[in-house]
């Protein structure tokens, strides 16, 4: 590559990243700020971090977030886990290609429609048993299981296709039944794509509002709920202090999974070079 | 694989078919139960024919969803084509800068744009102060599709990204090797085996985009509503399951005929790789 | 019969409506090293599926020491088997990996700890206890995927063509290792492979299958010097495969000439298929041979040359260490005990000769290896 090819190149990149992270720079920045203004900085402060934790609206929402999340994204691993190992598994074409295919609507499908749905058939049903306050943590969680389960499933898929067809079949020659078979050697061969799936799910679940925002109830406000609702009044600091909180963590997450990654990386590597 | 084993792989395939049927299939149902009846439940097609109406609506949602894509893709194609060009340990890191802002909730995205476009934002204070007449920037079309793409870029230059990584550096060489030059290459090498990551990145960013509402309520003002907002208004607000169920279902059809319209052409186009 | 540790009763298995076995009968001694030998897709791995339990016979019975066990689920079965590619647990060392068999069976600590030092001396990998499966070579690999069955002290022990997946070098030697541990151990071994060399080096036994069809079984002396059919002489070793009349007991007409032979019992003019193989044909002077042909090609072996023959238009293959020039004309001569003499059968005439003969097509066929019959 010539040099100048490489310093535009190099420009454009850094064009990119600005634009990707100006807002966040000017979110993290004016949270902060001593004043109300979110233009004019007034002077360093933590006042609306102190704010945002004696909201308890938000902790109440954080704390539902949390809960929604474990246990939607528990249930759709262990269920998606299930469907991945007996999708594979299934000789006939055309129930295989049939299911790929319903588990690929919710990917497809806009968000809002997928919500739209769910509403609708909670409500529907609901209103069978005469009940109008359907929606609420189990409506929610349901939901958040139904769109986890694609990702989860095409997570485990390809790990079960690297795994050696006979890797079962060895377990249950020196004297697995086929349960212990799949326990003891088919599930430690897939978990790292169970554990992708697993923290996929999990953060989609956290992050999601769109869905949440047709399907919760109001004593099961989710955390994004949570900031829709505030971000329909004035802007305000506090908004910036979550947001500033939610990056950070965010951030410390993605090194230390990229840290360990790359640790196994190195430790594959070195005993790739012991063998030589 | 003998009878006992295989009878309990499939077992375990039973409870996400049935969850899948409830909760994918029946919701669906639903939406064109709805879209087809009125408030008692019975027959009718005047939700459908009361779409007429926003047809407007949905060209705006599509014109703008398209044009927030193609920004998209123009921005992220460069892109993901420089950074699979570098070194490994550049590429995971610049992999992370631009998954982080993905996964930071896009409601507080949208929110920090708002500050930086409002008529007294950040861009205007800085305006006003260098003496200059302040801008109209948020309530605007353009501020609609600048939210779109500030949102969904990342999820136009992972894919395109990941299929020029994946597809073998070798062919390009070997196309140079054949004596084409640069472009030559970039034209007939690299843009084709890339096709599939953009009909990706096109379908991830354009799905998101025509059906969204939030951006187009924090940054559109009254100005811009897209079809997103009229759904979310008759579930939320106006309480019409009915005209909202046949927006919806119209809505998932325009989008499923973009989808396959789009699969085609990618295919068209690998045939013509092929060749 | 008491040494019959396995048999095979009137075995039929089709898949998708297409007859993968017919109708098979065969019985395995014990101790013995038996080889099912044939080409992809010939029904041998699922025969040893079948074996080990992974494959249930559509109809007929498996006996095991006299005990029918259809319907004995593989981790009830005293066999255990070596899979074409390991299928060692990844997430497991290789201690681990040699000690699974033994902790299912909640064997105490301290034996296990025995057994498997025991076996990794038995397969020469001392001190790789604590070592990772994937950073193994292929060849050890293997090794551990073999100590891991024989730990549990199988009555049989099947190979799915276990050295596929080698390189030759290594294959030799993993040959004679396997024959040695075999031997040390004296338990059965059943050995599927579609390398004839292997078969021939390694086996007792060879039972050469095609189409779900036993074709001959025999040691591997028999089969090569007196191969059954066409599919059989054709598939082990090089033969001349030449269509001859029998004129008389010990008298059969071939390549217009009356050679005599060691066998009988054939009916006066009967059609036959004659076999030579290329090493018996001697070369010499015109004016003394029995037949003679023109040379069309000629290729260095190393310790031989391989000669293409053309004689009255069949091309013949035959080995000599002299050079022949190409387009000369040589006599050649065919002993009585170099003649083995078939009857017709279905695979008569499917077999030309060498005419069309290449390294790389026979390469090619070789390394089309092992996806035959899955599932």
């Amino acid at each position: 590559m010539t040099k100048k090819t490489s310093i535009g190149s190099k420009l454009y990149t850094a064009l990119v990243f600005i634009f990707l992270y100006a807002p966040i720079a000017v979110l993290i920045i004016f949270s902060f700020n001593s004043g109300k203004s979110t233009s004019v900085f007034e002077g360093f402060s933590l006042y609306w971090y102190k704010e945002l934790f004696n909201d308890a609206a938000t902790l109440t929402a954080f704390k539902n977030s949390m809960i929604v999340a474990v246990v939607s994204s528990v249930i759709s691993t262990v269920m998606g886990t299930a469907a991945a190992t007996a999708i594979f598994g299934y000789k006939n074409k055309l129930l295989k290609s049939s299911i790929m295919t319903v588990t690929n609507i919710p990917m497809m499908n806009p968000e809002i429609v997928t919500g739209i749905s769910m509403m609708l058939l909670f409500v529907f049903v609901g209103s069978l048993f005469g009940q109008t306050g359907t929606l609420g943590f189990a409506t929610l969680i349901i939901a958040h299981t139904t769109f986890e389960l694609p990702y989860v499933i095409l997570n485990v898929l390809p790990k079960l296709r690297q795994t050696d067809p006979h890797l079962a079949e060895a377990a249950q020659d020196l004297g697995c039944t086929p349960f212990q078979a799949f326990f003891k050697v088919v599930l430690p061969a897939i978990m790292p794509g169970i554990i992708s799936g697993l923290m996929m799910a999990f953060t989609l679940s956290v992050d999601d509002f769109i869905i949440s925002y047709f399907v919760s109830g109001t004593d099961s406000q989710t955390l994004p709920i949570r900031i829709f609702s505030m971000t329909k009044r004035r802007v305000t600091p506090d908004m910036y202090a979550l947001s500033t909180l939610i990056f950070l963590a965010i951030l410390v997450l993605l090194i230390v999974s990229n840290v360990v990654s790359a640790h196994g990386d190195k430790k594959l590597s070195k005993k790739g070079g012991a063998k030589k | 694989m003998n009878k006992k084993s295989s009878l309990m792989t499939k077992l375990a395939g039973a409870p996400y078919i049935v969850w899948a049927a409830l909760f994918i299939i029946v919701p669906l149902c639903m939406v064109a139960y709805y879209a087809f009846t009125d408030t008692t439940g019975a027959f009718t097609l005047s939700n459908m024919a009361d779409i007429g109406k926003y047809a407007d609506t949905f060209i705006l949602s599509i014109w703008l969803g398209l044009l927030a894509t193609v920004i998209c893709l123009v921005i992220a194609y460069p892109l993901a084509y420089i950074m699979a060009g570098k070194g490994p340990e550049k590429q995971s890191t610049m992999t992370m800068l631009i998954m982080l802002p993905m996964w930071m909730n896009f409601l507080l995205r949208t929110y920090s744009w708002m500050t930086i476009l409002e008529d007294n934002g950040l861009i205007n204070t800085l305006i006003t102060s260098l003496g200059l007449e302040p801008l109209q920037l948020i309530n605007t079309r353009g501020a609609v599709v600048l939210g779109m793409v500030y949102n969904f870029l990342p999820y136009m230059i992972l894919p395109i990204y990941t299929v020029m990584l994946k597809s073998d550096r070798s062919l390009v060489e070997a196309a140079q090797d054949l004596g084409g030059n640069k472009l030559d290459v970039f034209k007939n090498v690299t843009v084709p085996l890339s096709v599939p990551g953009i009909v990706s990145g096109f379908t991830m960013v354009f799905v998101p985009s025509v059906s969204t509402f939030y951006i187009s309520q924090k940054l559109g003002g009254t100005g811009t509503i897209l079809i997103g907002d009229i759904i979310e208004t008759q579930f939320q607000t106006a309480n019409n399951f009915n005209l909202g169920a046949s927006l919806s279902f119209v809505l998932m059809i325009l989008i499923f005929i973009c989808l396959a319209v789009m699969n085609r052409f990618s295919d068209d186009d690998d045939g013509g790789v092929i060749i | 019969m008491s040494n019959h540790i396995i048999e095979l009763k009137n075995i039929s298995v089709a898949f998708d409506g297409q007859q993968i076995i017919e109708n098979m009968n065969l019985y395995i001694r014990d101790k013995e090293f038996i080889t099912f030998l044939g080409p992809s897709g010939c029904g041998k791995t699922t025969t040893l599926r079948m074996i080990a339990g992974f494959q249930e016979p559509d109809s007929g019975d498996v006996y095991f020491e006299g005990k029918k066990i259809n319907g004995v689920p593989p981790h009830k079965r005293q066999l255990n088997t070596i899979f074409q590619r390991y299928a060692l647990f990844p997430h497991l060392n290789v201690y681990e990996n040699i000690a699974f068999g033994l902790r299912l069976k909640k064997t105490p600590e301290k034996e296990i700890k025995e057994a498997v030092t025991e076996m990794l001396e038995l397969i020469n990998l001392k001190g790789f206890e604590r070592r990772n499966i994937s950073s193994l070579s292929g060849g050890q690999q293997q090794r551990v995927a073999i100590a891991r069955a024989l730990v549990v002290k199988p009555r049989v022990l099947l190979l799915d063509e276990p050295l596929g997946a080698l390189d030759l070098k290594l294959r030799k030697d993993m040959q004679v290792e396997l024959k040695n541990i075999q031997k040390r151990l004296g338990i059965t071994f059943i050995y599927v492979t579609h390398d004839q060399e292997e078969a021939l080096s390694m086996s007792d036994t060879i039972v050469v299958m095609d189409s779900g069809v036993i074709q001959q079984i025999g040691t591997p002396t028999d089969i090569y010097n007196e191969p059954k059919n066409a599919f059989v002489a054709d598939f082990i070793g090089e033969s001349n495969i030449i269509e001859g009349v029998m004129k008389d007991d010990f008298w059969v007409e071939m390549a217009g000439h009356k050679f005599k032979c060691l066998d009988k019992g054939f009916g006066v003019d009967e059609e036959v298929d004659v076999v030579v193989r290329p090493e018996d044909v001697d070369v010499v002077p015109v004016d003394k041979a029995m037949i003679s042909g023109v040379v069309t090609s000629i290729t260095f072996k190393g310790v031989y040359y391989e000669i293409i023959v053309e004689i009255k238009g069949f091309k013949w293959m035959i080995q000599s260490t002299d050079y022949q020039a190409v387009g000369s004309t040589i006599g050649l001569i065919v002993e009585p005990d170099a003649i083995h003499i078939m009857k017709k059968s279905q695979y008569s005439g499917l077999y030309g000769d060498y005419s069309s003969f290449s390294e790389e097509f026979d390469e090619l066929s070789v390394a089309e290896v092992d996806e035959d019959e899955e599932e």
